[in-house]
């Protein structure tokens, strides 16, 4: 899936960016690269600002200084109509869903659709349906409002939202968290099987160790306000630094790692 | 970008059908092929298919939707029926998609439109009576909560109350002021104009008294607390109420009757008598002025003629009504706040029914008032 713009390897590229909500700075001098059909996976304790990093990736923040560049071009620069078709070619899940609450789970799916794309009402239909069975919801969700559902079912409905066009990039924030583990394993799959069936980048911010092992090609993390290292999870966890440390080598790191070679033996 | 980079050919071969999709089938290109394509699956129910996949360029989870749901409608399950010639790629998007071809509701299920509006239409008389119910059963709520506070004065939260006192009372002074002061105007221009063809104009100062002190200055100020902080209210505890707050808040020990509810009652209870008299004096200025300009009637001989003529009654009569309607207001607002229900729709419906249950009721007591007033005389 290459389409015009992206010099092909990398997707998005940020550089030397730097948020900040009044005097609080966020980030600083920022430098994280996504490659083209890779799962990133960016880690950082509580407050670090993983989210916040997201925003401003997908244009919800605007930077005090620095660039971010998706497809090659600058989001916070682009005219109205390159935005609009960099909009089409990504999706994003919020940390808290995000759905319209006074539409159903299938309005939601279907509202991206019919903005964007000129399609029959029966085909948007059959593409809701098909996106939310895919995000792993039972049939009779299509009609409920996101009061109904429970805190789980809205992620999957929010990933189904945010699949609906098809996204080149999808942006995870914390997409496993208040899954069952079952869910969340399946969650897993379903990101590596889109990833490879589709081409998508997936940038996803999470905690879920087992979701890191299982999907992410590279892992970032953030502290002290920058991309600490980058890299494969195996490069990065022999990083000395304190923090990624005590995150890979605490006992539900080892428990993850020790998940993972057991089901590399067998 | 046309239509028309998606396409497909049909031809048989030996009994079976063969589905030869070519180009670019993703979404955004497959609108004008959604219903051809439906129309040949109805056409060939139960046949055998095959779909070459040779001339596809590039397919996304919509067309390999539309293909397979093309396939399953076609084909009896144990033919010779099959996808060629696709890629790996292709093959796993195939894949991915074909457990997930069944249709979903987009909407909660609609019965027959009449039903609908009979059901309709006795859901709004029935929840008419219970919402009734359950107002007076906040009213009661709220009295007893007040009740329990009162013997334990630590439960109040002033820092509360008095944040309200400000934020609804204070801040609307200058609004409430204004008004009045231009209606006291307006009626005394009118007085002016009629009562000039009597020669009664020094009556001015009657009409301008009474009107404003019973009814205006209170009036007023409770149709604009009404749109102000009633539908503040219902804004601020309803978007509690759709973050869990409120639920929060209650197992957490605290009662929102206490927390939310109260402090708000409390502080229009107060701070409207307080507008309502600001809004008197000022509607009687204006009216004073009024007279002076426009009229013969001197600042002096309008204030003896006022100390004359109107009774300290009128005032009171005003005065009273004041903490009546800041309470139906304060408890429509809160009471309507508590009755938001998820989504950000039934805030803002649930935000204009505050607004007019409060002035409609505010009016209704004024006219029982008014009933009240002309029984004792007085
Ligand atoms: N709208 C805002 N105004 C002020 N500060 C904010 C705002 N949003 C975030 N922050 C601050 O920015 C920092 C980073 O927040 P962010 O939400 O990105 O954290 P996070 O890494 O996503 O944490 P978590 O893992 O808990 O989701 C925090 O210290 C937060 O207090
Ligand atoms: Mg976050």
């Amino acid at each position: 899936m290459t389409d015009a713009g992206g010099d092909g390897k990398h997707v998005i590229e940020v550089e030397g960016l730097k948020t900040q909500f009044g005097d609080f700075v966020v980030h600083e001098d920022l430098d994280l690269n996504v490659e083209r059909g890779e799962i990133l996976g960016v880690v950082g304790g509580s407050g670090t600002g993983k989210s916040v990093l997201m925003r401003a990736i997908i244009g919800l923040k605007r930077p005090s200084a620095g660039a971010v560049r998706i497809f090659g071009e600058d989001y916070y620069q682009a005219s109205d109509k390159d935005r609009e078709a960099i909009e089409e070619r990504w999706g994003v899940l919020f940390q808290g869903g995000a759905l319209f609450s006074s539409l159903t789970v299938a309005q939601n799916v279907m509202a991206p659709l019919k903005e964007h794309l000129n399609l029959p009402e029966e085909l948007v239909r059959d593409i809701a349906a098909l996106k939310i069975s895919m995000s792993g919801l039972p049939e009779e969700a299509g009609a409920k409002y996101p009061s109904e559902l429970s805190g789980g079912m809205k992620k999957r409905a929010g990933l189904a939202r945010a699949l609906a066009l098809d996204p080149e990039i999808v942006f995870l924030d914390e997409p496993t968290a208040g899954l069952d583990p079952i869910g969340a394993a399946k969650f897993d799959e379903l990101i590596v099987n889109l990833k490879e069936s589709l081409g998508l980048t997936v940038f996803m911010v999470t905690h879920d160790l087992d979701t890191l092992h299982a999907t992410c090609d590279r892992v970032a993390v953030l502290a002290e306000k920058r991309v600490m290292a980058c890299g494969p999870l195996e490069e990065v966890r022999k990083t000395d630094h304190p923090w990624i440390q005590e995150y890979f080598s605490g006992p539900r790191g080892r428990a993850a790692l020790a998940h993972k070679a057991s089901e590399g033996m067998s | 970008m046309t239509d028309s980079a998606a396409s497909f050919d049909i031809d048989v071969r030996q009994g079976v059908l063969k589905l030869a999709p070519r180009g670019d089938w993703r979404a955004r290109f497959l609108g004008g092929l959604d219903d051809p394509l439906r129309d040949f699956a109805d056409d060939s129910v139960g046949r055998d298919l095959v779909i070459d996949m040779a001339a596809v360029e590039r397919l996304d989870t919509v067309g390999a939707m539309m293909l397979q749901r093309t396939m399953h409608s076609c084909t009896s399950r144990t033919s010779t029926s099959e996808f060629l010639n696709a890629s790996e790629a292709q093959a796993a998007l195939l894949k991915q998609v074909e457990s997930h071809l069944d249709p979903c509701h987009v909407e909660p299920l609609h019965g027959n439109i009449v039903v609908v509006l009979i059901d309709r239409l006795g859901r709004g008389v029935a929840d008419a009576y219970f919402a009734s119910l359950e107002v007076m059963s906040f009213i009661g709520l709220t009295l007893s909560t007040a009740w329990r506070v009162l013997f334990n004065p630590k439960k109040m939260r002033w820092t509360s109350t008095v944040y309200h006192m400000e934020e609804a009372g204070l801040n609307a002074m200058p609004i409430v002021g204004l008004m009045s002061f231009l209606i006291g105007a307006v009626v005394a221009f009118m007085g002016a104009k009629i009562l000039r063809m009597f020669n009664a104009d020094i009556f001015t100062v009657e009409l301008v008294g009474i009107s404003v002190l019973r009814e205006f200055g209170v009036l007023l100020s409770a149709i604009l607390i009404a749109g102000r902080s009633g539908s503040a209210f219902t804004a601020q505890i309803g978007s509690m109420k759709i973050r869990e707050e409120i639920d929060a808040m209650r197992v957490l020990g605290l009662d929102p009757m206490e927390v939310l509810v109260l402090p708000r009652v409390i502080a229009l209870v107060i701070m409207l008598p307080i507008l309502a008299l600001v809004a008197s004096v000022l509607g009687v200025i204006g009216g004073g002025l009024v007279a002076a300009m426009a009229m013969d009637i001197s600042p002096a001989l309008f204030v003896s003629r006022f100390q004359e003529t109107i009774v300290i009654n009128h005032f009171w009569a005003g005065l009273i009504k004041a903490p009546f309607f800041a309470f139906v207001i304060a408890i429509i607002g809160c009471f309507q706040g508590m009755e938001v229900e998820g989504s950000a729709e039934s805030l803002g419906q649930r935000t204009t029914l505050s607004v007019v249950q409060a002035l409609f009721l505010v009016i209704l007591i004024d006219a029982f008032f008014a009933m009240f007033y002309l029984e004792i005389d007085f």
